[in-house]
């Protein structure tokens, strides 16, 4: 927990040096920043073509969903079964899913070709049998593909909703005859930039991508089947795209986003190997990563960065990147880093890194209102909301930037940031990073 | 079927209510749950949360701490801050899994209280209704609490109701608070945007209380009951209603009873406003008295005060019945999300917060004491 600084209400930092990992501040009741391009469930479902979403949740916990629906100019793909406390005790749970759904089904101009149909907290400590739902309504409709999604935030201690949307949203998908030249970029939300070397390298191998942003079909979408194998880069997704070897017999290989040269390389290594090409020549990516980041010192200078966790899911290994090319990392906001940040944090610490590191949940939060700083260069938006900076690098989980090409792409990003300034309240409230918005 | 919506929105919830009522009082509001309610509070519905600094938050409520039902956690939880950061008062409220597992908001409340020193209670929520009880429980809560008997002001009017939710940050309650001014009344509490704690604690020094959303409704019953303040209900919209109302303010401020809001005949209805009662009836009287329009109300969030509406009048929170009703209209005012079910009348848009969330916050219109401007492009 954090203290208060002479009695006021102002949150007081960890300094990374005396940090514990991968926890430095207790649990307890949580803040919520105005920070808004982290993705959702909605966004996320969104991405499958041609496919609608029926919520089956409290009023409260509709709100939010339908209003992300509403404000991505989405709301004809979008509905909703509202449940109050008759529906919690009547035992007729499964039931009223399928009827809410049946009656919206029947009122849409026509039927979709993939159905998400969210569940919630209350179904789950229930006991709600979503296999029977699902039955009832491919039998109901059989010319639409159900998928069982969930919105059940109080499941913390098990899988995210986040993880478990990413579960889910390769579902539908069956397998198909092997396409040999075909490989998949799953788990983000994003398309990678294509500055990286990763597209050289799979090009080399005479491959092509799949990329769930850029189907503009449901048949595209379900191409994914014919895939040699799959790349995932993201951690929490991980755990959840790696089903897919399970459930299609796909490979997922998993080629962590990262900012430390030597594991960039050992990335490649694997996936080289598993496109049975030789090991493929790094040097001049890495040169050109080398050649941008000196550049953008002479830039920068001394001037202080701040970093938080929503911008890549490895904020020490960027920060480490950046201190050790003699960057002024001054924070990092983060409430909890995950176990792969390890070396990262070592080397930090063992570097005598001078870096506050803030939470971004704990209540006094609500106080780190600074006076307005353009000084700060941030990246992210909750490093740019609690810096007051109108310089920032707006990007969440990495902005699809990777490898060497990614720290380049990385580099000119930062440059832009500190020449242009942004209008940071308009920017950040924006919901869901590079979604359509009526705002 | 009921509670179900295939195209439509839905309001804002209980809890939001609660958060809304309680934001500028300097209180600590703490939704018991794990996650969601605040990010959709703070998003859609309290345009006030960018650099605000209401001490909203919630309890991060886990399956285990629910499982074994371990409310030491939130106890200890809501202790630790509260004293940290000096609340002065914590208010609590449950979403639907406390609910669903029988957590016992109210002794928590007195526990934290105990603990901390600091006035707590618990408002009542499960996350399954709207806005309007959750604010309404908010609302006659604060003043319970903290409401002090006081000397009678002669002209003191209350304003009670007030939310962004219902009233956004385009100007209306300032222009409230104006047009009482300028009809020679004294603005009390005006519960709760622009107002402190003292103000609430001095309520009952108000001659009268306007109502101005279902939200108000019982903190303004609470008063009258404790303290013997009458209350008037309705919304200066337009120029004639306004001073009907005002004329209102000053009958019941004098012992007599008036019900502004039930000079509709109607007669020849043509028209439908959608939303909450106490608003859409103010519209749609200031329809009939600025424009000669006779305007049937459909109360659409299905809590609201159904007390001011006529016997021509429907509540109908639920999507078929609404879009039935609809059809029947030629002329609707209503949130833009309704235009898909509106069919084939002329749709006049006019954004509600509470149901559209900060879509078309920017089109919002300040209607008080004002001419009916906003019609003027459909050419009424």
């Amino acid at each position: 927990m954090l203290k208060p600084i002479n009695g006021d209400r102002a949150p007081r930092p960890v300094k990374l040096t005396d940090a514990a990992f991968p926890a430095p501040f207790a649990g307890g009741l949580e803040y919520n920043p105005p920070a808004r391009g982290v993705w959702n469930i909605v966004h996320t479902a969104m991405l499958i073509p041609e496919s609608h979403q029926i919520y089956v949740c409290a009023q409260g916990c509709l709100r939010g969903v339908i209003l992300t629906a509403a404000e991505m100019n989405a709301m004809e793909r979008m509905s909703w079964v509202s449940l109050r406390e008759q529906d919690m005790w009547s035992g007729e749970m499964e039931q009223r899913v399928v009827e809410g759904c049946a009656h919206i089904i029947d009122r849409l101009p026509s039927h979709p070709r993939c159905i998400t149909v969210f569940l919630s907290c209350m179904h789950i400590f229930e006991g709600c049998d979503f296999r029977v739902i699902q039955q009832s309504l491919s039998e109901l409709y059989p010319d639409i593909d159900f998928v069982d999604c969930y919105m059940i935030p109080t499941m913390r201690k098990a899988m995210s909703p986040e993880a478990m949307m990413y579960r889910q949203l390769y579902k539908p998908v069956k397998k198909l005859p092997t396409d040999n030249s075909l490989v998949g970029l799953t788990g983000t939300q994003f398309t990678f930039d294509k500055q990286s070397e990763l597209f050289d390298i799979l090009a080399a191998a005479g491959k092509r991508t799949w990329e769930l942003p850029l189907c503009k079909s449901y048949e595209e979408y379900l191409s994914l089947g014919s895939a040699e194998f799959c790349i995932s880069t993201q951690p929490t997704a991980y755990a959840s795209v790696k089903e897919l070897n399970k459930t299609l017999g796909i490979d997922v290989l998993y080629l962590p986003l990262c900012y430390d040269y030597d594991e960039i390389e050992s990335c490649y290594d694997k996936l080289c190997e598993r496109l049975g090409i030789v090991r493929f020549d790094t040097a001049p990516y890495r040169g050109a990563a080398e050649k941008a980041l000196a550049s953008l010192k002479e830039t920068l200078g001394g001037r202080p960065i701040s970093i938080d966790h929503t911008a890549t899911p490895r904020p020490l290994g960027m920060a480490l990147l950046l201190c050790e090319h003699g960057f002024n990392v001054k924070s990092i906001y983060s409430d909890v880093f995950i176990p792969e940040e390890r070396a990262a944090f070592d080397k930090l610490k063992a570097l005598g890194a001078d870096i506050d590191i803030f939470p971004t949940l704990d209540a006094a939060m609500t106080f780190a209102a600074p006076e307005p700083d353009s000084s700060v260069l941030a990246i992210g938006q909750k490093a740019a909301y609690f810096n007051n900076t109108d310089r920032f690098v707006d990007i969440v989980y990495g902005g699809g930037l990777y490898g060497f090409g990614g720290i380049v792409s990385l580099c000119k990003l930062l440059e832009e940031a500190a020449r242009v300034p942004k209008d940071t309240r308009r920017v950040i409230s924006h919901k869901g990073w590079g979604c359509e918005s009526c705002l | 079927m009921n509670q179900t919506a295939q195209i439509l929105s839905i309001y804002a919830a209980d809890t939001s209510g609660v958060c809304s009522a309680l934001f500028e009082l300097g209180g600590m509001t703490v939704i018991h749950d794990a996650s969601g309610c605040n990010s959709t509070y703070t998003t859609h519905d309290e345009p006030r949360w960018y650099r605000g600094s209401s001490m909203m938050y919630i309890s991060a409520l886990t399956e285990s701490d629910a499982v074994m039902g371990n409310d030491e956690k939130f106890i200890s939880d809501l202790t630790e801050v509260a004293n940290r950061l000096k609340p002065e008062f914590i208010a609590i409220c449950a979403s639907p899994m406390p609910a669903m597992t029988g957590v016992d908001m109210e002794a928590i409340a007195f526990d934290v209280s105990h603990r901390t020193g600091i006035p707590a209670f618990s408002v009542k929520t499960n996350g399954m209704h709207s806005y309007i009880p959750g604010a309404a429980n908010a609302f006659e809560e604060i003043v319970r609490h903290f409401c002090e008997p006081a000397e009678r002001r002669k002209g003191k009017v209350n304003i009670i109701g007030a939310t962004p939710l219902d009233f956004s940050l385009k100007g209306s309650v300032e222009s409230i608070k104006q047009w009482l001014r300028d009809n020679g009344f004294e603005v009390g509490c005006c519960l709760s945007m622009g107002c402190t704690l003292d103000d609430v604690r001095a309520m009952s020094s108000a001659e009268v209380s306007l109502v101005i959303s279902s939200t108000g409704v019982k903190a303004a019953e609470y008063l009258k009951r404790e303290y013997g303040v009458p209350y008037v209900k309705g919304v200066p919209i337009g120029k004639s209603f306004s001073r009907v109302l005002a004329d209102g303010l000053r009958s019941a401020a004098a012992g007599q009873e008036a019900s502004p809001l039930a000079l509709r005949t109607g007669e020849s209805i043509m028209a439908a406003v959608l939303g909450e009662s106490i608003f859409s009836a103010s519209m749609a009287a200031a329809l009939a008295l600025d424009k000669g329009i006779s305007a049937r109300v459909i109360e659409t969030v299905g809590e609201s005060d159904l007390s001011v509406l006529s016997p021509f009048d429907l509540s109908a929170p639920d999507e078929d019945v609404c879009e039935r009703e609809l059809a029947k209209h030629s002329l609707i005012i209503a949130d833009p999300l309704f235009r898909p079910i509106a069919g084939k009348g002329r749709f006049v848009p006019l954004p509600h917060e509470a149901f559209s969330g900060r879509c078309f916050e920017r089109d919002i219109p300040d209607l008080i004491n004002r001419e009916l401007t906003f019609l003027k492009e459909t050419g009424l």
